[in-house]
C-alpha cells in the first residue's frame, strides 16, 4: 500500500521503502532521511530571486543576501523533479525534516484504505449569498 | 537532545501545601507579578462544583447547541459593535474580538470574526483577578465592574493591545466573564504608534497596565481614565476605545442573562464547560490520525529591528497518539535590551490561532483546542524571555515561529485521509506596513498603523494559486482599510496603493499569493514621522512547500530630496507608478534615492519624499517546472511577472507580443532544464562533506544553535552556551554608536594618510 506522505513523495509499506511520486522510482528505507537518497544543489539566492532594482547601486534589492542565505534544492535523481527548496544560512546542516515511526504508520494504514490519489481535503463551497434582490 | 514521549509533560510545580505558609507570603507579598502557577498553564482548569452540577443536569447535546449558537450570536453581535464603534484604527479593520469565559477564566467561546490569539490571552488576566483581587478587601470582583490590562506579561500579544474584561454575574454569584480585546496602537511608549522597536527596556514600552478595575456600576472611573489620557498620545482615543470596549462588554453580559432567563443557569454554565472539554476530546480523536514522528523545521529572522543578525527558531515538532509537541528548544537566545523577543503564552495564543483557522476551522474557536498540546522552551530564549525583557515587537519572533510551526503541521497533515481543510504552503508573515505618529491636517495628535498589516500574501495549495495580498496570520476575516478614508484623516498620500508587484511572487507549480507595493509621501502637517517595524531584507521570511520557492526579501526603497508633490504640478509625466522604474529609471534628476532594511526608527518627514515598500508573497507549492504554461502566461499577462521569469523559474518559450505558447520548445526547455539539475546536483553525503560546516559562518551575526539544540550561539562562533545558559546575556550596542566608532575609524586612517 502506498501512502502520500508529501506532494513528491510516497511510503510503500510492504516495501518499507520511499518513492518518487513523479516517476514512481525506489529511492531506499522509510526509516532514512529520504534527502539522503535524493541529489542535492545548492544555489545562489539570486539565481532564483533575482535583484528587482539595480543591484549596482542598492544595497538591498528584493534578492537575498549570499552570505546569509543559502537555497539548496533537492531533486528525484531518475526523473529530476523538485521534491524540497530548503532555505538554510550557508554552511547551516540540512534538516531531517520527516522522520515517521514508521511501525506506528503501518499500524495505522491496516485499518484504512489505500488511496490512489492524495487527499486533498475539502472543496471551497462559497457559502449562500443572504442579500438577494427583492428580499427572498 | 531526545524526547521522551513516554513521560507526561507537566509545566505545572506544585503549590505548597501549608495553608499558613501561603497566607503569611500572601499578606506580606511587596509586589504580585505574574503568577508562574497560572502563566504555564495553558490547558482547560478543573471542573468548578456548579460545573459538576450543570453538567450532571444538562445533557441534551441539542439544547446545548441550541444554547451555543444563541451565545455565539451575542458574541458576534458584540463583535460587530466593537469593529463599527471602535475608534483604534486595528478596530475599524477587525484587528480586535469579543469573547466570553468560564467562571475560572477559560476561553469557551470567542466571535467568529476577530483575533483569536487576542481572547486566547485574556484567560491569563481574568485568572489573575480571580485569585488575587476577588478577596482583596481593597479590590474585590463586583456586578459591574469591568478591569483592564495591556502588560503583556499578565496576558496579552503586545502591550499595544488592551483588553477590557467584566464579570457576568448571576443572583449574586459570578458566572462567567466576558471580554473584548482592540489593538489600540498609541500606548504612550518610547515611540508613537504602541510598537516600539526603540525600546531596550520594558519600561521602554509605554502603559504596563497589569489587570485593574477601570469601572464601577457600569461607569468608567474618571480620575483613572484621565490618568490613562495622559500617558498616551491619542487622548481621545484611549478614552472612545474604553467606552467601546465596555459597551461591547455590556451587550455580551445582556446576551448572557438572556440566555441564562431562557434556558436556565445550568444550561448556560454546561454549554461553556462542554464547549471546552468536546473541543479537547475531538482534538485528540483528530490527532490520532495524523502519522506517528517527529516533524522538524527551523527558521531564521534576519533582524532584532535594530540591526540585522541571524536569529533561530528551532522546532522538533513531535506526535505520538493522542499527544502533539512543540519542542521550540535550540532557538535564539533572548534580547535583553531588545524588544523583538515573545512571551511563550503569545505563541501559544498564536497556535490556537494556526489549528483553528488553518487546520480545524470547524471547530468551536476556544482554548480546548490546545489541551492536548505541549510545550517545550529554553528558559531566557527568545520566546521564553525574562519578565524584565522587552517584548513589544513580539511579532518579529512570534510570526516566525508561528509558520515554522505551519510548516511543520503540514508535513503531517499530508498523508491524512480525512482533512477538515487543505494543505497549504506558508502564509506570508510579516507586518510589511508604516507606523506613523505626528500632528494632523485638522490639528489632532495621533501615532498609530496603517491597515496595510493585514495585507499579507496567502500561501499556494496543492491545486490552486495563493491569494494577492489577503489577510494577516493572526486574523483570516480582516479589512485592508479604505485608502481615501485614512487621507481624509491623516496627512500623509498613498501615491501608489494596493498594485500588486511584478515578481515578487513565491515560485511554485502552484504560486503563492503576491503582494502589493506601497508609495507614500506626507503632504501637510507641522511635524510628522514614519516608522517601519519589519525584517526579510537579507533573509527572506517564508518558504514554499514540497519544492515550491519563499518569498524574496524586502527593502525599504526612499527618495528624498525631493518634493514630488511639486513636481507632479510641474511635469506630470516625471511619475512611475511602480518602485521598479522609481528607483531604476530615476526619473527626478535631484532625487537622493536609497535602499535599507526594513526597519526604521522613528524619523521625522519631509513633505513629497517618498518612501516605498511592498507586502510580502505567501509561499509556492511544488516544483515550478511542472507549472502549466497557461498560467505563466496569465500571470505575464497581468503583469505579475516578467519575461525573465518566464523563462529562468518556468521554462516557458512562448511570443512576447501574442503570448502564445510553443509548447514543444517549452518541453523540451524543461527537460533541458531537469537534465542541468542532475549535472549540477551531487549526493547528499558529498554535500554535508563539502557544504556543511562546523560552526556558523564568522561574518555572520548568529544566534541559536547549529546542529545540536542543547547548545547556542549568541553573536560569534567563540560565544557558544548551553541552552538557556547564556551568560552574561544577549546585549546590543546602540547602533548609532557602533556607526560612530566605525566613522571614527575610518576618519583615524584617512588622517594617518
Ligand atoms: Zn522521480
Amino acid at each position: 500500500m502506498n501512502v502520500f506522505i508529501t506532494d513528491a513523495l510516497v511510503i510503500n509499506l510492504e516495501k518499507e521503502t520511499w518513492h518518487c511520486r513523479g516517476c514512481d522510482a525506489e529511492l531506499g528505507s522509510a526509516r532514512e532521511n529520504y534527502k539522503s537518497f535524493l541529489r542535492v544543489r545548492p544555489r545562489n539566492p539570486q539565481d532564483i530571486h533575482a535583484p528587482i532594482i539595480d543591484k549596482d547601486r542598492y544595497e538591498f534589492t528584493f534578492a537575498p543576501d549570499p552570505e546569509w542565505t543559502r537555497i539548496v534544492e533537492y531533486y528525484c535523481p531518475h526523473c529530476a523533479r523538485q521534491m524540497e527548496a530548503e532555505y538554510l544560512p550557508p554552511g547551516h546542516p540540512p534538516a531531517y525534516d520527516i522522520e515517521l515511526d514508521i511501525d506506528a504508520l503501518k499500524a495505522q494504514w491496516a485499518d484504512r484504505e489505500a488511496l490512489t490519489e492524495p487527499a486533498i481535503g475539502p472543496a471551497f463551497v462559497p457559502p449562500q449569498h443572504h442579500h438577494r434582490k427583492g428580499g427572498e | 537532545m531526545t524526547l521522551d514521549t513516554n513521560q507526561p509533560q507537566s509545566g505545572e510545580t506544585p503549590e505548597t501545601g501549608d495553608e499558613g505558609v501561603s497566607e503569611f507570603l500572601r499578606d506580606t507579598s511587596l509586589f504580585l507579578a505574574p503568577d508562574p502557577l497560572i502563566m504555564n498553564n495553558h490547558g482547560v482548569e478543573d471542573r468548578t462544583p456548579l460545573e459538576e452540577e450543570s453538567l450532571a443536569a444538562e445533557k441534551d447535546p441539542a439544547r446545548l447547541e441550541i444554547v451555543r449558537e444563541r451565545l455565539l450570536a451575542g458574541a458576534n453581535e458584540s463583535f460587530d459593535m466593537l469593529e463599527s464603534m471602535g475608534a483604534a484604527p486595528g478596530a475599524k479593520w477587525g484587528d480586535c474580538v469579543s469573547a466570553i469565559f468560564t467562571a475560572s477564566g477559560d476561553l469557551s467561546l470567542a466571535s467568529t470574526g476577530g483575533v483569536v490569539i487576542f481572547c486566547n490571552l485574556v484567560q491569563y488576566p481574568i485568572k489573575f483577578i480571580n485569585k488575587y483581587w476577588t478577596n482583596e478587601p481593597t479590590v474585590g470582583v463586583r456586578e459591574g465592574d469591568a478591569f483592564l490590562v495591556n502588560d503583556a506579561r499578565y496576558g496579552q500579544a503586545h502591550n499595544t493591545d488592551q483588553s477590557m474584561m467584566m464579570p457576568v454575574f448571576w443572583e449574586g454569584k459570578l458566572v462567567a466573564w466576558v471580554g473584548a480585546t482592540v489593538h489600540e496602537g498609541e500606548n504612550g511608549a518610547i515611540e508613537p504608534g504602541g510598537m516600539p522597536s526603540m525600546a531596550e527596556q520594558v519600561w521602554d514600552e509605554g502603559l504596563k497596565m497589569s489587570p485593574f478595575r477601570v469601572a464601577e456600576n457600569y461607569t468608567l472611573r474618571r480620575d483613572i481614565v484621565t490618568f490613562l489620557q495622559n500617558s498616551v498620545r491619542e487622548p481621545k482615543l484611549q478614552y472612545a476605545d474604553m467606552k467601546v470596549k465596555m459597551f461591547t462588554c455590556r451587550r455580551l453580559e445582556q446576551r448572557m442573562h438572556e440566555a441564562i432567563s431562557e434556558f436556565g443557569l445550568e444550561a448556560v454554565v454546561a454549554c461553556l464547560r462542554s464547549n471546552l472539554e468536546d473541543t479537547d476530546v475531538e482534538v485528540r480523536k483528530r490527532l490520532k490520525e495524523w502519522p506517528d514522528g517527529t516533524v522538524r523545521h527551523s527558521w531564521w529572522t534576519d533582524g532584532t529591528l535594530r540591526e540585522n543578525a541571524m536569529i533561530k527558531i528551532n522546532l522538533a515538532l513531535t506526535k505520538r497518539g493522542d499527544r502533539l509537541i512543540f519542542d521550540y528548544r535550540g532557538s535564539s537566545p533572548e534580547f535583553t535590551n531588545r524588544s523583538n523577543n515573545s512571551l511563550d503564552i503569545t505563541l501559544k495564543g498564536m497556535l490556537a490561532q494556526l489549528f483553528l483557522t488553518y487546520i480545524w476551522p470547524d471547530l468551536p474557536r476556544n482554548q480546548g483546542v490546545l489541551a492536548p498540546i505541549e510545550f517545550i522552551f529554553d528558559e531566557r530564549s527568545i520566546i521564553k524571555p525574562d519578565f524584565g525583557t522587552p517584548n513589544a515587537q513580539s511579532m518579529m519572533s512570534v510570526f516566525t515561529s508561528w509558520s515554522v510551526a505551519q510548516v511543520c503541521v503540514m508535513k503531517y497533515l499530508y498523508s491524512v485521509p480525512d482533512k477538515y481543510t487543505r494543505v497549504i504552503a506558508p502564509w506570508f508573515n510579516m507586518i510589511n506596513t508604516f507606523l506613523f505618529g505626528g500632528v494632523t491636517q485638522h490639528g489632532e495628535m495621533v501615532g498609530n498603523v496603517c491597515a496595510d498589516i493585514n495585507g499579507m500574501g496567502g500561501g499556494a495549495l496543492a491545486d490552486r494559486d495563493g491569494q494577492h495580498s489577503c489577510a494577516p496570520i493572526f486574523a483570516t476575516m480582516a479589512d485592508l482599510g479604505e485608502q481615501e478614508f485614512m487621507e481624509e484623516e491623516m496627512p500623509f498620500v498613498q501615491l501608489v496603493s494596493k498594485k500588486l508587484m511584478k515578481d515578487n511572487q513565491g515560485f511554485g507549480r502552484q504560486r503563492g499569493g503576491m503582494g502589493y507595493q506601497m508609495i507614500l509621501a506626507l503632504r501637510d502637517s507641522p511635524v510628522w514621522g514614519f516608522m517601519l517595524t519589519a525584517i526579510g531584507s537579507k533573509f527572506p521570511n517564508v518558504p514554499g512547500l514540497f519544492g515550491g520557492y519563499g518569498c524574496p526579501t524586502y527593502p525599504l526603497c526612499r527618495i528624498s530630496n525631493v518634493d514630488v508633490f511639486e513636481a507632479m504640478q510641474s511635469d506630470p509625466s516625471q511619475f512611475r507608478y511602480s518602485i521598479e522604474e522609481l528607483m531604476n529609471e530615476r526619473p527626478f534628476a535631484e532625487g537622493k534615492y536609497s535602499t535599507h532594511p526594513m526597519f526604521m526608527p522613528y524619523s521625522l518627514a519631509e513633505r513629497g519624499e517618498l518612501y516605498m515598500i511592498a507586502q510580502g508573497t505567501g509561499g509556492g507549492f511544488g516544483d515550478p517546472l511542472e507549472r502549466d504554461p497557461e498560467e505563466v502566461m496569465r500571470d505575464y499577462q497581468e503583469d505579475l511577472v516578467s519575461e525573465d521569469v518566464a523563462w529562468r523559474i518556468y521554462r516557458v518559450v512562448f511570443d512576447p507580443e501574442t503570448r502564445i505558447v510553443d509548447e514543444e520548445a517549452t518541453r523540451s526547455a524543461r527537460d533541458e532544464a531537469r537534465k542541468q539539475r542532475l549535472d549540477e546536483s551531487m549526493s547528499f553525503e558529498d554535500y554535508c562533506a563539502d557544504y556543511v560546516t562546523e560552526t556558523p559562518p564568522a561574518n555572520l551575526p548568529y544566534y541559536g544553535s547549529w546542529e545540536d539544540p542543547a547548545m547556542v550561539y549568541a553573536g560569534s562562533p567563540d560565544r557558544y552556551y548551553p541552552a538557556g545558559q547564556v551568560n552574561p546575556p544577549v546585549v546590543m550596542p546602540n547602533p548609532l554608536e557602533v556607526k560612530i566608532a566605525r566613522l571614527e575609524r575610518e576618519l583615524a586612517e584617512a588622517r594617518q594618510g
